[in-house]
């Protein structure tokens, strides 16, 4: 659907050349939702803007539909920027517009008539459900019915991709959550191509299928956000993370302890079974959590504990086997018994 | 003499009114225009064109850095040309228009600036045309800010127009020179000043009115 080859973007400021995007490769499938993540700065949303020429590219090649769209102009570019919704971190609508107007804007610029604008418009109020704010001007809507509305306009003309540039990151969690659950239906029930970009791993997490990792200007990664987040080998996407999931123990906490610590991943099934109350009985030994945390990825568990053991050596060391072989990884972090 | 002066005072009252109209109309259309040109060549989003930008934007310069009172006597030629004499309101409407022009350009390219470019941005991205862009989102962004700077124009087109009557041009400032000043009769300078500060407060709380009622933000 998407294809990005080798594609390079640099922009000239005041003589010096600044390289936005470096040699980014990367295919999106038609009807996925796929997130690009990086931190500020990383050209995610450069390379964003080159699926609708908002931005050129000045190396390689962008295809939409299995075509070249780098050379297009005219009726031809306005007709892929149609066909490519894009909604933005600030939700752009016109202030002087009614949110009926601001929909019905890009009907008009379209060619359509007073009639099908009008129930097109009529039809995109309630799918975004905002019927009831047709004669209501932006200034009057809280930050998720914005983005409520400027959905509703990147859709008008029945858009296959929609570009979605920081989407979320000016709203609270709890709008966050709704807009991106309207984007999860939209995407199932037109069946629409959603590109994300976000500095919010969070975002990825609950509606990403794939995502690509951006570090200065390249993509480091690419991969199921499953796997990104479990299985990642990159130090950049590592510290991404661990940043969002704050998987680490506290110093203070560290600094008083005592016994064995050891840290415990564990993915997928073995995240359903209870392997530590199995150990205990099994081995003889006690567990004291010191800190817990389960992520749920696409509906896949992904969990972290930070465990304190108490016991016999022998049994320390016995419950240790244990775990190492039915979790994903079993770190020993401490052992009072060994210095560091 | 007092009938002659009332005749004379509504007289220059109306000359006043229409040269300052006629002015800002053309003020606000072309130098509109201009402005709108001036935002356009220097924005990526519409048709960045550096030479062309430069070039208006230098005419501009040119013509706003001479001393209206210079203007008014080098356009000579221009208004005989255009209106076919020298003397009195309608010609001296020619090197009025010519400086409010280029005031107001630059005001209107200021703002057109001041719209927001992530609106901007979501138009060219849905695929709208550029003319169409201009007409039905920029135009009306800008316009609570056009319309203080509309009237920001007038009130400085007042003052014009009262600087062009000492040089013949007719009006309010030309009675206030001719009998205020050298047949010190100073109730008519203080009408006519009178009239000047009700003018402008009657511009500037209309214009205020007007940008106010249409600002959504």
């Amino acid at each position: 659907m998407i294809e990005f080859i080798n594609v390079d973007v640099s922009f000239t400021n005041s003589g010096k050349e600044f390289s936005a995007v470096k040699n980014a490769s990367l295919k999106i499938e038609k009807g996925e939702i796929f997130g690009i993540v990086g931190s500020s700065g990383a050209g995610k949303s450069t390379l964003l803007r080159t699926i609708n020429l908002l931005q050129p590219v000045t190396n390689g090649d962008v295809l939409v539909n299995g075509e070249s769209i780098i050379g297009f102009k005219g009726e031809k570019l306005r007709n892929l920027r149609r066909n490519t919704g894009m909604i933005f971190q600030h939700f752009n609508l016109a202030d002087s517009k009614t949110v009926y107007q601001n929909i019905a804007f890009v009907l008009k610029a379209a060619g359509k008539s007073k009639v099908e604008t009008d129930k097109r418009v009529k039809e995109l109020l309630e799918l975004v459900n905002l019927t009831d704010k047709a004669d209501s001007y932006p200034s009057r809507l809280s930050g998720g019915q914005k983005q409520r509305v400027a959905i509703a306009r990147a859709l008008a003309n029945n858009a296959e991709i929609l570009l979605c540039d920081e989407a979320t990151s000016a709203l609270d969690l709890e709008t966050t959550a709704s807009i991106l659950t309207l984007l999860k239906e939209l995407n199932q029930r037109l069946g629409i191509t959603i590109v994300i970009i976000t500095h919010e791993l969070d975002v990825v997490k609950s509606i990403c299928s794939r995502v690509a990792v951006m570090n200065s200007g390249e993509i480091v990664e690419t991969g199921g956000v499953y796997d990104i987040f479990t299985k990642s080998e990159n130090e950049f996407t590592k510290q991404l993370i661990s940043h969002t999931l704050k998987f680490d123990l506290p110093d203070e906490v560290l600094a008083n302890i005592k016994g064995t610590v050891v840290k415990i991943t564990y993915h997928g099934d073995n995240a359903n079974n209870p392997i530590l109350s199995y150990a205990a009985n099994t081995c003889g030994v006690g567990f004291n959590i010191l800190l817990g945390k389960i992520e749920y990825i696409n509906k896949v568990p992904l969990g972290i504990l930070y465990v304190n053991i108490f016991g016999e050596a022998e049994s320390i060391k016995s419950a240790l086997q244990y775990l190492a072989s039915h979790t994903e990884s079993t770190e020993v972090i401490y052992d009072e018994n060994k210095s560091f | 003499m007092k009938i002659n002066l009332f005749d004379a005072l509504t007289r220059a009252f109306g000359e006043t009114a229409v040269m300052v109209a006629i002015s800002l109309g053309f003020a606000i259309v072309l130098g509109g225009i201009l402005g709108l040109v001036l935002f356009a060549t220097s924005n990526p989003l519409f048709i960045k064109n550096r030479a062309v930008n430069e070039a208006v934007g230098i005419i501009i310069n040119v013509t706003r850095s001479i001393p209206f009172l210079i203007l008014l006597v080098l356009l000579i030629p221009l208004s005989k040309l255009v209106v076919q004499t020298t003397i009195g309101p309608a010609a001296v409407v020619v090197p009025l228009s010519v400086a409010s022009i280029a005031f107001f350009a630059r005001l209107a390219e200021i703002s057109f600036s001041e719209v927001n470019k992530g609106v901007l941005e979501a138009a060219v991205a849905s695929g709208a045309k550029k003319l169409y862009i201009i007409v039905h989102i920029l135009i009306p962004e800008a316009l609570p800010q056009l319309i203080k700077n509309i009237t920001v124009t007038a009130v400085s087109l007042i003052g014009y127009s009262a600087m062009a009557g000492t040089v013949g041009g007719g009006g309010v400032g030309d009675l206030a020179i001719r009998y205020g000043y050298q047949r010190y009769q100073t109730d008519v300078m203080l009408i006519c000043v009178a009239f000047l500060i009700v003018l402008v407060q009657i511009l500037q709380f209309a214009g205020d009115f007007a940008a106010k009622k249409l600002n959504r933000k």
